[in-house]
């Protein structure tokens, strides 16, 4: 697949975009001027990069507890996703959500999740709606390596492809389940080893290169969108920082040198030298999209620290929904 | 209503829900149903008998064994804009999906500041008396009233069979439909249209001035019978039938309860932080100074269901319990 520069410069922007909000977002939290747990996406950002760049406005994408970086992958807009993270009264969820649960149903981004697992079933529900409407829409679930282990998403799995519905599933396998690594939790070394037990086809890919996850991805979105049904995607990929926040607990889980190996392979380093060599993008062009995003950043970490706190009243509201109709 | 004679035609509350369904799946293409054997099968009560041969396979769905995927099925096809209804076949089975039903549907909304709308039902049977033991017995309405953003209603007859039903899949909220295994068969006078008994509003099944009994689902029928046995002692109860349970309409009861100046609240779940510890506790915050003799409650022991059928009769609240229960309270 020859890839445009468009598309090429498109994800670059899309990478860098998750990589400044996350590290302002744990800067933030590192200095106590965010509530609640923070799951940072630095590291992973080829992946939703890679995927989200394959899919339209339309299709539909649901999230993790990592939820941060799909949302700026489907177009998150920064300045009411940093107000959500501060709690405040203009942020995506008018702050009653926060980091776990932002979401952007107008981005077709049905939200981070709480719930390990808990939002595999919900986008499998987004693509039965696509195939009854026959809108050629399709759903695409984000999951790591840890929820392939739970009953919701084996579930939906088998129910997508019994269905035969326009769903791709997305395995972010970062070799841990929070603070535990995979093998210690899973007797295969693939995820993907799972796909076949549902009858869909599954490939492996390099998560830390974003053209190889595009590609593998825009195949399974045309079959999907072509009636062909679900298929697995598993990137191998790296967490760069803690479970939650940028350090939190100091817990001693991994060895330096696993994450100084992997950090070599730094999506965005990776796909920069391929963009300089290529001519697509040279040094200082980069340097420049960096400049300006965390510009964007700054602006967006004013206008949420200006930004109201939530009216105590509204604690009550959005409960329920209004008469029917 | 005006019953006229074309309108006082009798149907099984089983036949009331699934003409219901059929009536809004013909009016809104938007409605879909899915769920274990709901399909080809018409469902293991027969509730969706001949559904799928007229609205096939995409409209009237068959499923996995899978709890989890199907409520999080209608989740999804929710918050993207249709109107599903899932089935889960036994009430005891959303154990099995409570995390899609308590933190995912019933949140959503909230969680995303409004933004989403769940026009979701999902469909269950409840109660015992069929033998069915442990695992297909239970009643566990007061586990899904204590999660705020889940309506719930438990229809007592074959009218409100079919108008809550209707009622649920118009409503932009999370709604669980509870049916009654063992009302299944009880006809009753339904109309041929297509309306709606409102969500939230009790009914006063049988006016009376001695004492208020709070019921709702299958213990409204036996609670008319405990009222007919205790008439021919001079004792008038005035039978409430809640009919939705979430939200309550907790106005109806206290005033009931204001003119009687007794209450007891039946219900077929284990009296044990039952629905009747809620209503009990709000009536004595609002009707206190009102009432004659602290709040009486009627419910299961605190026991799973058991399966022997001698066993059972023990276990589940009848006429004669519900009679007695009433004595108990106004000191006969």
């Amino acid at each position: 697949m020859q890839l445009s520069d468009d598309v090429l410069l498109d994800m670059h922007h899309r990478m860098v975009r998750i990589r400044h909000f996350e590290e302002a977002a744990g800067r933030l939290a590192e200095e106590s001027r965010l509530p609640g747990f923070l799951h940072l996406y630095v590291g992973e950002e080829a992946v939703a990069a890679g995927v989200c760049a394959a899919l339209t406005d339309d299709d539909q994408i649901s999230s993790t507890h990592r939820g941060h970086g799909h949302l700026v992958a489907k177009g998150g807009d920064f300045e009411r996703m940093m107000a959500e993270l501060m709690g405040k009264s203009t942020g995506y969820c008018k702050g009653k959500g926060g980091s776990m649960h932002i979401c952007d149903l107008d981005l077709g981004m049905l939200g981070a999740n709480g719930i390990v697992g808990g939002g595999v079933p919900i986008a499998v529900g987004a693509g039965f709606a696509n195939k009854y409407r026959d809108d050629g829409r399709v759903s695409v679930v984000f999951f790591g390596d840890g929820a392939s282990n739970i009953g919701a998403f084996h579930e939906a799995a088998n129910m997508a492809a019994a269905l035969q519905l326009p769903v791709v599933f997305v395995c972010e396998n970062n070799e841990y389940g929070e603070f535990t690594p995979r093998d210690r939790t899973m007797a295969i070394t693939d995820v993907v080893d799972r796909a076949a037990g549902y009858g869909m086809p599954g490939v492996i890919v390099d998560g830390m290169d974003v053209v190889a996850v595009h590609e593998a991805a825009a195949e399974a979105v045309d079959r999907a969108r072509s009636g062909q049904g679900p298929s697995f995607l598993e990137a191998k990929t790296y967490r760069f920082y803690n479970h939650h926040g940028i350090q939190t607990l100091g817990m001693k889980y991994r060895s330096d040198e696993e994450l100084a190996e992997w950090k070599k392979r730094d999506p965005i380093d990776l796909f920069e030298a391929r963009l300089a060599e290529s001519g697509v993008l040279t040094a200082k062009d980069a340097e420049a999209v960096h400049e300006r995003v965390a510009g964007e950043v700054e602006q967006a970490i004013a206008f949420a620290e200006e930004s109201p706190l939530p009216e105590v009243e509204s604690l009550y509201e959005d409960v329920y929904s209004g008469v029917a109709q | 209503m005006t019953v006229t004679e074309k309108e006082a035609r009798t149907l099984a509350y089983g036949a009331a829900f699934n003409e219901g369904l059929r009536q809004i799946m013909e009016e809104d293409p938007d409605v879909f149903f899915a769920g274990e054997d709901v399909g080809k099968a018409g469902g293991v009560f027969g509730s969706f008998v001949g559904l799928n041969e007229t609205f096939g396979d995409l409209r009237a769905v068959d499923t996995p064994i899978s709890e989890q995927a199907i409520v999080g099925l209608g989740i999804g096809a929710a918050v993207t804009g249709l109107r599903p209804v899932v089935d889960v076949m036994f009430m005891d089975f959303m154990f099995v999906a409570m995390d899609q039903i308590a933190n995912q549907a019933a949140k959503l909304k909230y969680m995303f500041g409004g933004k989403a709308t769940l026009p979701l039902t999902i469909t269950t049977s409840a109660g015992a008396g069929l033998s069915a033991a442990a695992q297909h017995s239970q009643s566990l309405e007061a586990m899904l009233c204590h999660i705020p953003g889940l309506k719930v209603v438990m229809p007592s007859n074959p009218y409100d069979a079919k108008g809550l039903l209707v009622a649920c899949i118009r409503d932009n909220n999370p709604t669980v439909y509870v049916k009654n295994k063992r009302l299944l068969g009880l006809k009753g006078e339904v109309p041929e249209d297509l309306y709606e008994v409102p969500i939230g509003v009790a009914n006063i099944v049988r006016p009376g001035s001695s004492v208020t009994v709070v019921t709702y689902g299958r213990m409204v029928q036996e609670s008319l019978k405990a009222a007919e046995e205790l008439a021919g002692e001079g004792v008038d109860c005035e039978v409430i039938d809640l009919r939705t349970v979430q939200p309550l309409d907790i106005d109806a009861v206290t005033t009931s309860a204001r003119k009687t100046g007794n209450i007891v609240v039946v219900h077929e779940a284990v009296r044990f932080g039952g629905l009747g510890a809620e209503i009990a506790s709000q009536v004595q915050e609002q009707a206190f100074d009102y009432l004659d003799a602290p709040v009486g409650r009627v419910g299961a022991p605190f026991t799973p269901v058991p399966f022997s059928p001698t066993l059972e009769a023990e276990y589940v609240p009848n006429a004669d319990r519900i009679t007695e229960g009433i004595r108990e309270t106004l000191g006969m």
